[in-house]
């Protein structure tokens, strides 16, 4: 039995960490969950090349315009086919032939629509020989960055160590406590403060694997860019964990059963899941409130992750964010330490 | 100043020790129920004491008080000299406490649980001799959650041993096991009086605390209303067996059996038969002279023109001691 073995807090961390393992859902939800969160929405959200837009025109003359435009594929059809195609949604845009012009049936409220109707109208004009006003050319980007699994990864990363922070926390603590374990700890010579420490090690041991882990598929499924120092987005991580393990504490350290602290804990994250931009950005919400949302932890540890992810931010540029996350740390560790009960 | 068996007192005295554990006008309430009423409570090193009582009856407030985990609202208690406002960290390394109901983890192994309890303490025995004192080696490799209540219980006892603790509190320690489960854990409770471990232990079986107990103090509403060794408290209600019975009269028109009503003097009167109380139609003499007495009782009642329709004998037990004094049986409640 060497020095390690004997030392209260080794013993007391290796026990959660043992425990969080042993614990099969567990490492589902932490581990697996995510990834399968960030497959889904990178399938559903991946960048496709610009779609071909499916037309009818009634006339050959109009069909074999709008066929030699490749953003289009175009079907001759007559009127009553047209209508039914359209009701139906296999095309977009009809197009029919008047004496003198042509009518563009379609819905405008459907973006695609519209930019069927802006297409087939520049090349039937540009068939009657229309000429640009003016030169223009394009130019294309395609870049990493900007795609939507860019933005919703380091919302997932967030939103992740915040549940596994709050979840892990909170219910083992009132576990413990409805099963007199807690009573029985302090029964013994136990130091309080390593208790709790313990949790935060074991939290933190966690944190790395779980980050890694879920970082690592990121970039190479989906090759999610890592601008801003890779030290830094650590640092916000490991902030994050805390803050949340903080909250976790605050919201344990009076329940009694299960019951009340899983209410308790959705009632704290539910806010942040809708208004703290994990899947868009929170600043869709009106100007009067976004002053709550900036305030909420999870909006500040998201903002500072994709800030050093996708736009390579300094975190001395992101006071506010920090800021806001060491008060969320601070007041709720304080408190809890103030109203935790052992039994 | 509470009573104190001469002999131990002397002993600790000449040991230079004083009491294990001090328990001074001790009261606790809560809410509206007076959960601890006046104590006052002495134990000595290498005793086995026993707080005995039904479930109400204050016992595990009073072991949580001295275990430093409830605050008394008055009262003082002192253990191995030392109090819980000024030396609770030296007490904690120098107890050993097995609470009601504790759940250890589950899916935790019974190694790593009292690997984790060891290195709270600065000093004990290892794990593997307290995997071997509670007779689970077994078992060490095996998570709690598959252990039987017997199991879990006698892993709750090692964890209170293995900081080889001075003094030790099992609150209920046999509660909810089976017979043979139970019998196991007196074994290692034997084990360790052998080894003059002092023990305070509480319990609502009589028959734990006369098997286990070296001093028995009886608790009823938060006072201790008797106090002695098992043989003294059964000796104090003044006869050393019990004889239980029922009596029915036959009615002459119909031959019928029916309830009847007895003249408690006259069997009072038999030489022998110290007492006699009745609960719902059974009749309790408590007797000093079995062999004598029984006799003289059957005689009494064929005088009456009584008809026994139950009749057996046992020796006293502590239960009859509470039943003498509160005319209560202890598992009533």
């Amino acid at each position: 039995m060497n020095k390690l073995r004997l030392s209260s807090l080794y013993q007391l961390t290796a026990v959660r960490f043992r425990l969080v393992l042993r614990e099969p859902e567990a490492v589902f939800w932490i581990f697996i969950f995510p990834i399968l969160l960030a497959v889904g929405l990178g399938i559903a959200f991946r960048n496709r090349p610009a779609d071909v837009l499916p037309v009818g025109a009634t006339s050959p003359r109009l069909t074999q315009a709008l066929a030699a435009d490749r953003g289009l594929r175009a079907t001759q059809m007559d009127e009553a086919a047209g209508a039914h195609a359209l009701s139906t949604g296999s095309i977009l845009l009809l197009a029919i032939e008047r004496p003198g012009g042509v009518d563009y049936r379609y819905d405008d409220t459907n973006p695609d629509a519209r930019t069927a109707r802006l297409i087939a109208d520049r090349d039937l004009q540009t068939a009657a020989g229309q000429q640009p006003a003016i030169a223009a050319q394009n130019q294309l980007v395609h870049e990493t960055g900007s795609r939507y699994i860019d933005f919703v990864v380091p919302g997932l990363l967030g939103m992740n160590l915040m549940g596994s922070a709050m979840w892990g926390l909170g219910f083992s603590i009132v576990e413990g406590r409805q099963k007199k374990l807690l009573k029985r700890m302090v029964a013994s010579p136990m130091r309080k403060w390593q208790y709790l420490t313990a949790f935060l090690l074991s939290r933190l041991t966690m944190l790395v694997i779980e980050v890694v882990f879920f970082l690592g598929f990121a970039r190479l499924a989906f090759g999610v860019p890592f601008r801003g120092p890779v030290w830094e987005l650590s640092l916000v991580c490991v902030l994050t964990s805390l803050v949340f393990s903080a909250l976790g504490l605050l919201v344990a350290s009076r329940a009694q059963t299960m019951e009340a602290v899983s209410g308790l804990m959705n009632l704290v994250m539910l806010p942040m899941w809708i208004l703290s931009g994990v899947f868009f950005s929170a600043s869709r919400f009106p100007a009067v409130i976004q002053p709550l949302v900036r305030a909420l932890p999870l909006t500040a540890a998201i903002e500072a992750m994709r800030g050093n992810m996708l736009q390579g931010t300094d975190l001395a540029q992101m006071p506010a964010q920090i800021a806001i996350l060491l008060a969320w740390f601070v007041v709720p560790f304080a408190v809890s330490l103030r109203i935790f009960r052992w039994r | 100043m509470t009573d104190v068996p001469p002999d131990l007192e002397k002993a600790a005295a000449a040991a230079g020790r004083g009491p294990s554990l001090l328990i001074r006008g001790l009261k606790k309430a809560f809410a509206d129920v007076q959960a601890v009423d006046g104590l006052d409570l002495a134990v000595f090193p290498g005793e086995c004491f026993g707080l005995l009582g039904p479930n109400g009856a204050g016992k595990t407030t009073t072991i949580e008080i001295c275990e430093g985990l409830t605050e008394p609202d008055e009262g003082t208690v002192e253990l191995l000299g030392l109090n819980w406002r000024s030396g609770q960290k030296e007490l904690r390394q120098r107890i050993g406490i097995q609470l009601q109901e504790t759940q250890f983890p589950d899916k935790l192994t019974v190694e790593e649980a009292l690997a984790l309890f060891r290195s709270f303490f600065r000093g004990g025995i290892s794990v593997d001799e307290s995997i071997r004192s509670a007779q689970l080696e077994e078992k060490r490799r095996s998570r709690i959650g598959g252990l039987s209540g017997g199991q879990k219980q006698r892993l709750a006892m090692a964890c209170a041993l293995v900081g080889d603790p001075e003094l030790l509190f099992l609150d209920e320690p046999t509660t909810g096991l089976d017979p043979q489960a139970r019998r196991h854990l007196w074994d290692l409770v034997d084990a360790l009086k052998q080894a003059g471990r002092t023990i305070i232990l509480t319990t609502h079986y009589m028959d734990e605390a006369e098997r286990l107990c070296d001093r028995v103090a009886i608790m009823d509403h938060g006072r201790v209303i008797a106090l002695g060794t098992p043989q003294e408290l059964i000796a104090s209600i003044g006869g050393e067996d019990i004889v239980e019975f029922a009596v029915t009269r036959i009615d002459p028109a119909t031959q019928q059996h029916t309830r009847a009503a007895l003249e408690p003097a006259q069997l009072t009167a038999i030489p022998g038969v110290r007492s006699h109380r009745v609960d719902a139609d059974l009749h309790q003499l408590s007797v000093s002279e079995l062999h004598t007495a029984v006799p003289r009782i059957f005689a009494a009642l064929a005088a009456q023109g009584l008809h026994l329709s139950e009749f057996r004998t046992h020796s006293a037990t502590l239960e009859d001691v509470f039943v003498s004094l509160t005319g209560r049986n202890l598992r009533d409640e």
